[in-house]
């Protein structure tokens, strides 16, 4: 058996003759339609995209200044005198770490026991209405929600205006409602990749005498990572790119407010506001008078969610996969 | 020779390769029966002691409506490799799936009759409990999507570590995993680099990393789902080969659509049809004077 082996390169001449390819004058009429139709609206979505990072990168690097990211803003009509948007800077990246800190696992949690377990079985379907009511419901009402209910005086340490009997506008509150957005499409994804996994997966593990705990814990959410990645992706866009909720909860005051000198838990449970608050307040459309300020903020908003994607991307995919020419572009997509 | 056809399994010596062995006379095919005929190659060395590990019982198995294991009485013996053979829909692989109750998993399934394990009833274990003492390889081989080592030490380990972190390598973990990959006759191929993902191996190489994993748990009884049926002959004669081995340390019971296969491995086979086990004999018995007329068609090719 050893002795089995054979060149493994052709001789020269055998891969000559090249196969001949199917021409596009053969094709019906309606399927060279759509064919072009297919083109067209792929190169259409590829401008619409290279337009976006173009206009704000036209309108947003010759405003950019490097002072912005380290100057707080302050109120003025001056566009010389209103300083940077290191504050919403900031407050993007809290509210977006606090919220999705509490959607992932708890995502991840809901996703496992739908899929896997679905015990009983109303309660299973009651589960995913709910969800869906969730991924249903406009932000500004989950707002309006929050705000409500996260204002309970015994909700004091989320927020120093919940002491005071006032409105619970923190860091905190306005993590706990963003978490609410990006949940269901942390399940949502986390669930489709369970569902994906074979069957034998989960019997090679039982068969070797596992339970359906240890196996969902350390062979399917491994094998589902990719989805559960690109759940949490897409749930940071969606945290990143709300204004209403950071109108609503966390005050969009033009300065991070820490309540009291403690480092982090002081500025946790006062106000803020974020890149998108900040943007919305100076455009055109606010209140605020530094326009220029508005595009440079935007263009940093829409890098902060592009590298954001590459990253999450790469490790999801590894660092193997071929690149494309506007991957930066795909926002929280896996193959799988 | 033309390099673009398949490499041939077994070639034919060509002209100036003394060391290729001539081909052996092909075996003589007695009367119309496609009965295996080839002599058992592989060296099987005598087990010194053999003794019965599982009994079934009077076993009915049941998906819904539908009865597709009938009254079937078994030995599982420890020493001795058992074939179950049969057509489709014979009920062998739910009898095999039932040895470990697989079958729980499935929705709507039923059963009657006891299955022992040295001599306890199987349905008195935790299920975890005889799944670990039961082990099972399926037909397609079905690694997990992680390392090599992983995929062995998963199934070492009673309480396995938290997730995404990696398993901690003791020497003790090393030696059991190198331990179970060379019962598996894996080792040599990966042992340069344990940390490849196991999907990366060839089927063959899957389907031998199974059969160390579920070795690695020390199973009892050791159970095989038509093992080769996804392989190459290679591979499958590799398969084979360490079947034949294990027997000494755990009872196996394998079922195969492949007579010749069967042959070639099993100390006693059970030939099932529609559920009922028609035939249970040594191998040498059933396959030269079996008893049955349905056994004879079966294994002469009228019909299966």
């Amino acid at each position: 058996m050893a002795s089995v082996g054979l060149s493994p390169t052709p001789p020269p001449g055998t891969l000559a003759v090249r196969p001949r390819r199917e021409h596009i004058r053969s094709w019906p009429l309606v399927d060279r339609l759509c064919y072009a139709l297919c083109w067209l609206t792929g190169i259409g979505l590829c401008l619409i995209a290279v337009g976006i990072v173009a206009i704000m990168f036209a309108k947003g690097v010759s405003y950019l200044t490097l002072s912005q990211f380290i100057t707080s803003p302050s109120a003025s009509i001056q566009q010389s005198q209103s300083g940077g948007f290191s504050d919403p800077i900031i407050g993007t990246l809290i509210v977006t770490a606090i919220g999705i800190l509490i959607a992932a696992p708890l995502g991840i949690a809901i996703a496992a026991w739908l899929a896997e377990y679905r015990r009983p079985s109303w309660l299973a379907r009651t589960v995913e209405s709910a969800i869906e009511m969730l991924a249903g419901v406009p932000s500004v009402v989950l707002a309006i929600f929050g705000l409500v209910v996260l204002s309970q005086g015994y909700l004091g340490f989320l927020s120093e205006g919940a002491n005071h009997g006032s409105l619970g506008e923190s860091f905190f509150n306005a993590g706990i409602v963003m978490s609410l957005i990006a949940l269901p499409l942390v399940v949502g994804s986390t669930r489709q990749g369970l569902n994906q996994l074979p069957d034998r997966l989960r019997e090679a593990s039982y068969a070797l005498g596992k339970t359906r705990a240890t196996t969902i814990r350390c062979v399917l959410l491994p094998a589902t990572r990719p989805n559960i990645a690109s759940g949490i992706v897409l749930g940071m866009g969606r945290i990143i790119g709300d204004t209403a909720i950071i109108t609503i909860v966390l005050g969009a005051t033009l300065r991070n407010e820490p309540v009291n000198s403690v480092p982090l838990l002081g500025l946790l449970r006062g106000t803020g506001s974020t890149l998108t608050s900040y943007v919305y307040y100076n455009s055109p459309a606010g209140e605020g008078n530094s326009h220029e300020k508005a595009y440079a903020a935007a263009f940093v908003l829409l890098m902060i969610v592009l590298i954001l994607n590459s990253i999450v991307t790469r490790l999801t995919n590894g660092p193997r996969e071929r690149g494309t020419a506007f991957r930066l572009l795909r926002f929280g997509t896996s193959r799988s | 020779m033309d390099p673009l056809m398949p490499p041939p399994i077994r070639r034919i010596a060509l002209d100036r390769e003394p060391n290729v062995a001539p081909p052996r006379a092909a075996p003589q095919l007695n009367g119309a029966s496609e009965a295996p005929t080839q002599r058992r190659s592989m060296a099987r060395p005598p087990v010194s002691i053999v003794y019965e590990r599982m009994r079934v019982e009077n076993v009915w198995l049941a998906y819904g409506e539908n009865w597709v294991v009938r009254d079937v009485t078994l030995p599982v013996s420890q020493g001795e490799v058992l074939a179950l053979i049969g057509a489709s829909g014979s009920g062998k692989t739910t009898l095999l799936r039932s040895l470990n109750r697989l079958t729980e998993i499935t929705a709507g399934a039923s059963r009657a009759g006891r299955i022992l394990l040295d001599g306890t009833d199987i349905h008195e274990f935790e299920a975890n409990e005889l799944r670990r003492r039961v082990s099972m390889v399926f037909q397609q081989p079905n690694p997990f999507p992680m390392s090599i080592f992983d995929n062995v030490a998963y199934s070492l380990a009673e309480q396995a570590p938290p997730r995404g972190r990696r398993r901690r390598r003791t020497a003790e973990i090393e030696r059991a995993v190198e331990d179970a990959l060379r019962r598996a006759g894996l080792y040599e191929e990966v042992a340069g680099d344990l940390d490849r993902p196991a999907l990366k191996l060839s089927g063959g190489q899957q389907q031998r990393l199974c059969i160390a994993r579920a070795l690695a748990a020390k199973p009892e009884v050791l159970l095989l789902d038509e093992p080769c049926s996804a392989l190459d002959p290679i591979s499958t004669a590799t398969i084979e080969e360490l079947i034949v081995g294990l027997r000494e340390s755990v009872a196996v019971v394998i079922v195969t659509h492949n007579l010749q296969q069967a042959f070639r491995v099993a100390d006693h086979v059970a030939f099932m049809h529609l559920g009922e086990l028609i035939e249970y004999g040594s191998s040498e018995q059933v396959f030269d004077r079996p008893v049955q007329q349905r056994t004879k068609d079966y294994i002469s090719g009228a019909f299966g």
